[in-house]
């Protein structure tokens, strides 16, 4: 057979059929599942009689509307209280094994996937989120998919896809100080465009992607739909293999050992080709922020606000003098006189432990700048938060002048009470700044959890390269 | 779900590029656990001028008189043309319902964001791919009165003064949407082929097949 990308290794690997017009139908190893997009889901599965095809392979999780205070006195509005115990209610009724509300292990769904071992090098992975493709920095095929195909899913374990084209972009070099896997995707991002994978499955590669641990490539991988790429993937290397040693969804025993034989082919050949390459020289990138309101729009810490007359595309100029107006910035303006007054560490994005530990280690000693109304730490699941707290981190940061929440989306899209107010300007770790992203008329900045800490700190963006 | 066979209706110009999931159903809306009536929350922040909450009575709720879909040109649209990555962003698939559920049976765009586009096929709706150039075309004729014809089973768009458009689907979406049929039944067909590849994967990755 000719050299496969890891792409085509895991398409082929799950193809139960294809039909004349390459239409195919994918089967599914792992399906997650969330209280938002999950209830009409089940709904028409009771409605047509359908029982799901194994229900083994499905674990639900509420995160999107789960309160980040004091979680013994529930659920505070009645819609998304209503929306979480459908989902309780759902997995009871289907078998579906959920980690609800008051478990240790609740979290968002692409923090608790990765950290039970419940998503695993190979497999294919799919959630109606669009942020499933985080899930491919273990090598898996991992992408957001709608409700119709949530319960697609649930009823028949398989999927109808067409295959996506193949994309590697390829990050060589080792990154400075200050300088995280946020940037390396953020600067990605603003390279190649919100449009710039559309129709593309990318495997991130290169000594700057192979160097990070597993949380980094979530991180990157994570960011893949922000490109326009459903899937993001990473090879599987000694990091990967060691992440899932034990997990307590991992392969037990015999099954380990195969396991880890057949995940080391995870990867692409040599002579693989792909349809389109991207070269990121990682030297090159600097900590990132975005200005305006889609997460191409992104510049370098020491930059400017770019001025829309200077972009000849006459549809990206519109786009840009809107979110100007939205954020409320002006051209020319440095991204370091910009003030904030939220601060959002968290999300699928930037709430592993190593996000916690990495924002803790810029605010230790220090003090929340007195515009900051609100800054918040929300720790991506029970276990993270539990783990940071036997550090200490949780101290750290309450002695800073920061609140240290349970674990949920929270601000990322404000479905729960955490939100910015209208015209309010947030530092976020996230990975939208669309308009009314983070509340009606808030206004987003996408950074690193180095760079949202710091910005706390000073009340603006700083350059954490030349910060002490 | 509804078929897509053939349409002439009013075409209502947004223009802009890269809207996303969030701005054509803004979150709150999500906490729904029904599938329908999301239509009045459309575009909501940029459609009303106060902030939207699920279940609101949308009736009286006072308009942004600049958007596209409160101007009185527009009102029976079924055609929505816009720009470059339409629905990027969530997943949502109370997005497609959402544009479903206001009217509209296609989109006509640039560039879709993928998983947008295959949600809608599942909700009875066509969205169309054309060239960037084809689409400034349609963007400068569109007015008042201003109809298209969408006829699917030709795969052409026919435009006022008779000039034919031709656009690209795949065979089995095209059946599939021409037909109104459900995926799950047409899947559940094959339950033979999933039984079997789950017997010879099993040998592959027999970790994946231990009870848990």
């Amino acid at each position: 057979m000719s050299a496969q990308t890891l792409y085509d290794k895991l398409w082929h690997d799950h193809v139960v059929h294809t039909e004349e017009d390459g239409s195919s139908l994918i089967y599914i190893d792992r399906q997650l599942i969330h209280e938002v997009t999950s209830p009409q889901a089940f709904e028409s599965l009771r409605l047509q009689g359908r029982a799901p095809w194994r229900t083994d392979r499905n674990l639900a999780v509420a995160d999107h509307n789960v309160p980040t205070t004091d979680r013994s006195v529930g659920i505070a509005d009645p819609i998304s209280r209503l929306q979480v115990e459908t989902l309780d209610k759902n997995c009871t009724e289907f078998g579906i094994t959920e980690f609800d509300m008051s478990d240790l292990r609740q979290g968002i769904v692409h923090v608790v996937g990765p950290e039970q071992g419940a998503t695993l090098p190979g497999m294919t992975v799919v959630c109606g989120d669009s942020h499933t493709s985080t899930h491919g920095a273990s090598a898996a095929l991992a992408f957001g998919i709608g409700t119709s195909e949530v319960e697609h899913a649930l009823a028949t374990q398989c999927l109808i896809q067409k295959k996506s084209k193949n994309f590697l972009i390829k990050v060589d070099g080792q990154v400075g100080a200050g300088v995280t896997a946020k940037d390396i995707v953020l600067a990605i991002i603003g390279a190649i465009g919100t449009a710039g994978g559309n129709g593309y499955a990318i495997e991130f590669a290169g000594s700057a992607i192979t160097s990070l641990s597993m949380e980094g490539r979530m991180t990157v991988c994570n960011m893949a739909i922000e490109a326009g790429a459903r899937a993001g993937m990473i090879a599987v290397d000694d990091t990967t293999i060691n992440y899932y040693r034990d997990r307590p969804y991992s392969p037990k025993g015999d099954d380990w050992y195969m396991a880890e034989r057949v995940w080391q082919k995870l990867h692409s050949d040599d002579g693989a080709v792909f349809d389109k390459v991207v070269e990121v020289d990682a030297t090159t990138i600097k900590p990132q922020v975005t200005w305006g309101t889609s997460p191409e729009m992104v510049v370098s810490i020491d930059a400017e606000v770019p001025n829309p007359v200077d972009e000849y595309d006459v549809v990206k100029q519109k786009s840009m003098q809107n979110a100007l107006q939205y954020m409320g910035l002006k051209a020319g303006q440095a991204i370091t006189d910009i003030q904030v007054d939220k601060v959002f560490i968290g999300s699928c994005t930037n709430s592993r432990i190593e996000d916690i530990r990495a924002a803790a280690t810029m605010v230790e000693g220090k003090k929340v700048a007195k515009n900051i109304k609100l800054a918040l730490i929300v720790p991506g699941s029970g276990l993270v938060k539990q783990q940071a707290e036997q550090e200490g981190l949780d101290k750290i940061f309450i002695a800073a002048g920061f609140e240290w929440r349970e674990p949920g989306c929270s601000m990322c899209l404000a479905m729960n009470a955490d939100k910015l107010e209208e015209g309010e300007r947030c530092a976020s770790t996230s990975n939208r700044n669309f308009e009314g992203r983070q509340g009606y008329g808030g206004r987003t900045h996408l950074v690193s959890p180095e760079m949202a800490a710091a910005a706390a700190i000073e009340g603006h963006f700083v350059d954490i390269r030349n910060w002490v | 779900m509804q078929a897509f066979t053939k349409i002439t209706a009013t075409v209502a110009p947004l223009d802009r590029a890269n809207v996303d999931t969030d701005a054509i159903i803004p979150k709150q809306f999500l906490k729904s656990i029904r599938r329908a009536g999301f239509g009045p929350y459309l575009f909501d922040e940029w459609r009303y001028q106060d902030i939207g909450e699920p279940e609101m009575d949308c009736t009286n709720r006072p308009l942004k008189e600049d958007f596209v879909l409160n101007n009185s040109d527009y009102q029976s649209a079924k055609i929505l043309l816009t720009r470059e990555n339409f629905g990027c962003g969530s997943s949502r698939e109370h997005a497609p319902w959402a544009i479903e559920d206001y009217g509209f049976r296609a989109i006509i765009a640039p560039s879709f964001a993928d998983i947008f586009y295959n949600n809608c096929f599942k909700n009875g709706l066509l969205p169309i791919v054309l060239s960037a150039e084809l689409v400034d075309d349609l963007f400068s004729e569109v007015a008042a009165g201003y109809e298209l014809q969408i006829d699917l089973e030709a795969q052409t768009i026919t435009t006022p003064d008779g000039k034919v458009i031709k656009f690209d689907v795949d065979e089995s979406r095209k059946y599939r949407l021409f037909n109104g049929l459900d995926d799950i039944a047409l899947t559940l067909k094959q339950s033979d082929k999933i039984k079997a590849y789950e017997a010879e994967r099993a040998k592959r990755a027999p970790w994946l097949f231990v009870a848990q």
